[in-house]
């Protein structure tokens, strides 16, 4: 009989002008709520002039001159230099030559990037692998003080991370750790540990116990079961456990500003301090921040079915 | 005979737990192999550095001076922390943050979720695009709306004057010692908004539709379901909500601080940037690590008051 209803029936099923009003409502929020990231976007493409004019541009000469100044350094050079030199041969340098000046070499952003990628990636791939393997072990043994040490781990995202910077800082010193990747993948895997644990053990809590067992009654070994039958199981947890993890170390900024100052340093303490003739550089960070988006941006839309999961932390059950 | 084969073959003629513990590693072996990596790097990477803490917290250790000699001061950091102005005046100021972020973001995130519940046409496609300020960087965030806040050229007081007819140059957000703190609570109600909402829809979709027919049948009128069937069953989810913004923007850092670092004057100096100016500008690492166990304490106290309440809800 509820059967019958709910797939003959509408009760429950919202009329057409409240779903319009509905829809009306939050496409106007998501509208607003966009408007400063079109911003950014728009200001990577201004020049410095544009970017800081009165009132704000929306219609302008889009430049590369922005994205030139993230990549390049240039030097000032009086107008007889520049034109005595022979014809420019990119883009950005025929940009840096219509304002007197040349490029002189590149910035540290590219480096900064690819350190984020790796650091992100690496830990990622850390904190997964190993929260994998404990979400499975207290998913499915008996454990003393199982719920304690649950509890513990995940209190361990609690903490300040300034807190514990400078102990951190005193002991990566005597490690040789001090500003490598090696140390930044370590402390990002140790802060997403906790919670892909507890994301994961959600997960695999909901793959019937049943299934190994059958593949150790078949001659599995229990590693054998493991990794044949729990984990491409749990391959949607494992996803999203990964854009969560991955996320944060790609944006984190508190340790990596605390803790590296060269080497290792990732993109988002370095994207603020762009500076250039006179003050930041804002078309300079906007191209910065756009192309540090991309790859989240990216990522976001392939993977947001996944998302709704991961973000209860796992402490919701469909 | 080959004693693996023996191995083998009573293998399958035995029950299982004898069998694995004699084909490959026991049950007990493996438990402890998949857990020890994780508990050794939370041992190694947070537990004692926090222990470390701990330790500073009771000395006068400068870390700029390693090479001073230290001296144990007991309990002198902590009693001084708890007597400083300055330390309370930053808890007012995050519970300020923390009052109005988390009733702005329940507000909205709860509205929006209960909006796109009505499932209206296209509503993935908004729903996504709501969520992208979530996954941005809040450092570069917080730069970035230093930018957008600018008084002449900014966007906000464009929009602001252009909306009320203020002029654009009468206000600043980061400048003024009123408008600030409101500054900060805006970006991060911006930004943290759609996580809220997400959970709220994971709970509103966890509402079977059965109990919304037998209302129906029962004549509750939309305003009546609403108040005894939706807003009680998405509050386990809500108070969820709560629990990971609170921890969260009780160490918030890093948005405030590339915004306003704190000012102007201390007005938006929140827990975590006292605690990062005392370590890291006066260096008094004693002082500052005793104010780190105190926030911790305080965090990991009210968390675990928080979920007991979550649970006797849920379990209602």
């Amino acid at each position: 009989m509820s059967k019958l209803i709910s797939t003959a029936h509408s009760v429950v099923e919202p009329s057409s002008s409240t779903r319009w009003i509905a829809g009306l409502l939050v496409g106007l929020y998501a509208v607003v709520a966009i408007v400063p990231l079109v911003w950014i976007i728009l200001t990577g493409f201004k020049s410095p002039a544009d970017a800081i004019s009165y009132p704000p541009k929306v219609f302008f000469a889009p430049t590369v001159e922005g994205y030139c100044n993230l990549f390049t350094t240039r030097s000032r050079q009086s107008a007889e230099y520049i034109a005595a030199l022979p014809a420019a041969t990119s883009k950005c340098d025929q940009v840096a030559r219509a304002n007197n000046m040349v490029v002189a070499g590149s910035t540290n952003y590219l480096p900064r990037f690819l350190n984020s990628l790796i650091i992100a990636v690496g830990s990622t791939v850390l904190s997964v692998g190993l929260g994998v393997m404990a979400a499975y072990a207290f998913s499915r043994f008996k454990i003393p003080l199982k719920d304690d040490l649950l509890f513990f781990i995940l209190s361990t995202r609690m903490m300040p991370p300034i807190a514990v910077a400078i102990p951190i800082y005193l002991m990566y010193r005597e490690l040789g750790l001090s500003d490598t990747r090696l140390g930044m993948i370590l402390l990002y895997s140790a802060v997403n540990i906790s919670l892909a644990v507890w994301l994961l053990k959600g997960f695999i809590d909901e793959i019937p116990r049943e299934y190994e067992d059958a593949a150790m009654v078949d001659g599995y070994t229990r590693l054998q079961a493991f990794v044949k039958v729990v984990l491409p199981q749990a391959t949607t947890g494992i996803v999203a456990t990964a854009i969560f993890c991955l996320i944060f170390s790609w944006n984190e900024y508190a340790f990596a500003v605390l803790l590296t100052s060269g080497e290792a340093q990732t993109a988002p303490p370095f994207i603020p301090i762009i500076i250039g003739e006179g003050g930041q550089d804002w078309p300079a960070v906007a191209a910065g921040t756009t192309l540090f988006l991309v790859p989240i941006l990216v990522f976001t839309v392939f993977m947001r079915k996944h998302l709704l999961r991961g973000i209860t932390f796992g402490a919701v059950r469909k | 005979m080959n004693i693996t084969r023996v191995a083998e073959r009573s293998a399958h003629a035995t029950p299982l737990p004898v069998a694995s513990a004699l084909r490959g590693l026991s049950d007990r072996t493996i438990a402890w192999l998949f857990i020890g990596p994780t508990m050794l790097i939370l041992l190694m990477i947070n537990i004692f550095p926090l222990m470390w803490t701990i330790k500073l917290s009771f000395t006068n250790y400068k870390a700029n001076r390693p090479n001073a000699e230290v001296l144990g001061v007991g309990i002198d950091n902590y009693v001084s922390v708890l007597t400083d102005p300055d330390i309370w005046v930053a808890m007012q100021t995050t519970a300020h943050f923390l009052f109005w972020t988390i009733l702005l973001q329940m507000v909205i995130g709860f509205s929006l979720a209960y909006l796109i519940d009505r499932k209206f046409r296209g509503h993935g496609f908004w729903t996504t695009l709501i969520l992208v300020p979530m996954m941005l960087s809040p450092a570069v965030v917080g730069n970035f709306w230093a930018f957008l806040y600018q008084p002449q050229v900014g966007l906000f007081n464009y929009a602001v004057s252009f909306l009320s007819g203020v002029p654009a140059s009468s206000f600043q957000m980061l400048g003024s010692t009123k408008l600030a703190p409101w500054a900060i609570i805006i970006v991060d109600t911006w930004m943290w908004t759609p996580y809220v909402m997400l959970i709220c829809l994971s709970g509103l979709r966890s509402i079977p539709d059965y109990i919304y027919e037998a209302a129906e049948v029962d004549r509750a009128s939309k305003l009546r379901q609403f108040f005894s069937i939706t807003l009680p069953m998405v509050l386990p989810f809500v108070m969820l909500a709560v629990l990971f913004r609170g921890i969260e923007n009780f160490k918030m850092f890093d948005m405030v601080n590339l915004l306003t670092s704190g000012g102007p004057g201390s007005t938006t100096e929140l827990a975590s940037i006292t605690l990062k100016r005392q370590a890291f500008e006066s260096w008094r690492t004693g002082y500052s690590s005793a104010f780190a166990i105190v926030l911790f304490v305080a965090v990991f106290g009210m968390a675990n008051i928080y979920v007991k309440a979550l649970n006797y809800v849920k379990n209602r």
